[in-house]
């Protein structure tokens, strides 16, 4: 008895579930989550599912499965990871990659299938430019950006001598072409360190030699953590300003390092304090719900799930992959950054500012808005990206 | 290149060096005399490092913390030997090479679980944050010239124990030839198990020392294992005189490459040293076993 009136129960919860909970999106997501630098795949995660939660785990009305793949940092399993995504789970969009290298390694698999591949972080040249694809869309930002943004800056503040740091890694050339773009002093020194590296000694040794009016380093993760400390330590600080893309100094790093990075500037898109409804809607509910401010990291994974939900909304399913490609370049959503929209090689056009490293009245260490320095910018490949 | 400059980076070449002599020298006797290959190593270190940060922020003091790592380590090391690693002695390099890769995953997502996956902060005390002028014009940072201090009397302190002590007799015994020390009638089960721990309390001082330096955060330990693999591979293994001399020569040539080279040659340097040192020398520098 007890078990027809279940069944009949069942029948009717299936038969009254509206037409629209039949349709799902597989979400592909590859990133970083061990090694030394697994905190970046846990920042992009956290946000990315914190908008979920906030859109009812649900994007554009239709039922979310995320898969999870860990590409520990390193390409090759990057493209196992999507290889089997993309055959096997037959997933709607491949997101989460964080590293440059593991992403143009993965993209040609994704793209080739006609999966759409939604950078939430890393935003390689190449893809911007000459390997631009209709499949392809990057929320974020394109490598180049934030740091075309810090060579703006110091060439307005009339810095002449300035020595560069980054690692040896597609996204450290994008990084220091970028600053060079629009850094019209002289470059004294340019170095590519090891990916990893943990000690820098022997490169601030050379930074003291060549006294330069100041220093633009990407470091990102820990790489930022040991750099920051050891540039402190060396007695370099307060003798040569320290610059760097929001990368080098955000929220997975500041923590670690301490009154070291006080008064460091980094230029970026965005800030936890950047000034607006959706942000501080963000950066309240990511604090609730983690304990801890987000990085920008977090604040594209955020941004990628809302686009998305916007975006299926207005194609109505995932199926029609025309009408879903149409509706990722046009659609409006609510992004944290304020204006937001893409470019003909589908990389964001948005805004860059330059924000100084201080103490909040809890004495933890944030990036406080100093100025604007780009309004609307685009990056340098579009004009190369024929699709 | 300037003749300051020069010294100052001979002074970094030296602090990286001292760092792995203190990585390499644990590595080298637990390799050479019980032929075990423990890729754990590296795991000792990030222990060290976790552990003296945890203390540091509890107690305050960098001494007591560095104590409590040296200690902590110790322990975990000799009670993973007894547990675990003194079954596999006997067995292939492969099976050791598996278990012991198995526990650098095990260490870190343990790390994981209970730090976090965010690097943790480890302050240096105000009275070690400066820097001292030893060479004009290049002020060199305090604790940097502490590391290399701390990591020169360990090497004398091993250097003493090994050649002057009982226990060290009983070392280089159990090295060049194992199954007579045991015929001899000494416990063997304890040497392996005092030489374990020694090394991995090391290595954990190694963390320890780099935690101001460095992200503390979860597989630090894994990057500086292959070097200091290569480390004792140069110097012979089994040998801590040979990994002595081997850490300062990778050191030294890994800042010097890095300086000088372009950045895609610098990252082989000491891989290149390492072929042309095998290459006149198959057994490294000092080989342990005649």
């Amino acid at each position: 008895m007890t078990m027809k009136a279940l069944l009949a129960a069942m029948a009717v919860v299936a038969l009254a579930s509206p037409a629209i909970a039949a349709e799902k999106v597989k979400i592909g997501f590859i990133s970083t989550f061990s090694g030394p630098q697994g905190v970046l795949g846990r920042e992009l995660m956290d946000g990315f599912s914190l908008a979920l939660k906030n859109l009812g785990g649900k994007l554009g009305g239709a039922e979310v499965t995320v898969i999870q793949g860990d590409d520990q940092g390193k390409p090759d399993i990057g493209v196992q990871l999507a290889e089997k995504m993309v055959e096997r789970d037959k997933v709607d969009v491949v997101t989460g990659i964080n590293f440059s290298n593991v992403l143009l390694a993965v993209a040609k698999p994704v793209l080739d299938s006609k999966t759409f591949l939604l950078s939430i972080n890393a935003g390689p040249s190449q893809l911007a430019g000459k390997d631009c694809n209709p499949y392809y869309f990057n929320v974020a930002h394109q490598n180049d950006n934030v740091p075309e943004a810090m060579g703006q800056f110091l060439t307005a503040k009339g810095v002449k001598t300035v020595y560069l740091l980054a690692p040896n890694y597609p996204a450290g050339k994008d990084m220091l072409g970028g600053f060079k773009r629009f850094f019209h002093g002289r470059v004294v020194g340019e170095v590519y360190t090891q990916f990893n590296q943990p000690d820098y000694a022997a490169e601030l040794a050379q930074i003291r030699q060549a006294k330069p009016d100041a220093v633009f380093f990407f470091y990102p993760g820990g790489m930022g953590i040991n750099f920051l400390k050891q540039y402190a330590q060396s007695g370099l600080k307060g003798q040569v300003p320290l610059y760097g893309p929001s990368f080098s100094l955000d929220q997975t790093i500041l923590p670690a390092v301490g009154d070291a990075a006080v008064g460091t500037f980094s230029t970026a898109f965005w800030s936890e304090t950047a000034n607006n409804k959706a942000n501080k809607k963000f950066v309240t509910d990511f604090e609730a719900a983690y304990g801890r401010i987000p990085s920008p990291y977090a604040a594209t994974a955020y941004d990628g799930a809302y686009l998305l939900d916007a975006a299926i909304k207005a194609a109505g399913s995932t199926k029609n992959k025309d009408a879903l490609r149409k509706a990722l370049e046009t659609v409006k959503f609510d992004s944290v950054r304020g204006k937001f929209s893409f470019n003909t090689n589908h990389n964001p056009i948005q805004d860059y500012h330059l924000y100084e490293v201080t103490k909040d009245s809890a004495g933890r260490l944030i990036n406080s808005y100093r100025s604007e320095v780009f309004t609307e910018h685009k990056d340098a490949y579009s004009t190369t990206c024929t699709m | 290149m300037g003749i300051f400059l020069f010294a100052e980076q001979v002074l970094n070449g030296l602090q990286l060096g001292t760092m792995l002599f203190l990585m390499a020298s644990g590595l080298t006797l637990v390799f050479g005399i019980m032929n075990l290959v423990n890729l754990a190593h590296g795991s000792f270190y990030m222990m060290g490092a976790y552990f003296a940060a945890t203390l540091f922020k509890l107690t305050g003091s960098l001494v007591l913390a560095a104590a409590g790592a040296f200690v902590g380590v110790l322990v975990l090391g000799m009670a993973l030997e007894i547990a675990i690693l003194h079954s596999f002695y006997r067995r292939d390099h492969l099976d050791q090479v598996l278990a012991t890769f198995g526990m650098i995953l095990f260490f870190n997502e343990l790390v994981r679980m209970v730090w976090g996956p965010q690097a943790y902060f480890l302050a240096l005390p105000e009275a070690l944050n400066g820097s001292v002028e030893l060479i004009p014009g290049a002020p060199y940072p305090i604790y940097r010239l502490i590391i290399i201090v701390a990591g020169l009397t360990v090497a004398l302190g091993l250097y003493l124990l090994i050649s002057r002590s009982r226990i060290g007799m009983l070392i280089r015994a159990g090295a060049s030839n194992r199954t007579m020390i045991e015929a001899l009638g000494v416990n063997i089960r304890v040497l392996f198990t005092v030489v374990f721990g020694l090394g991995a309390a090391l290595a954990g001082l190694a963390g320890t020392m780099a935690g101001p330096l460095l992200a503390v955060q979860v597989g630090m330990g894994d990057s500086v294992l292959i070097t200091t693999l290569v480390v004792i591979v140069i110097g012979g293994i089994g040998s801590v005189r040979g990994a002595f001399l081997a850490s300062l020569l990778v050191g030294l040539s890994d800042t010097f490459g890095r300086m000088l080279l372009p950045a895609s040659l610098a990252e082989m340097t000491i891989y290149i040293l390492m072929a042309v040192i095998l290459y006149r020398r198959p057994q490294g520098l000092f080989p342990a076993h005649g």
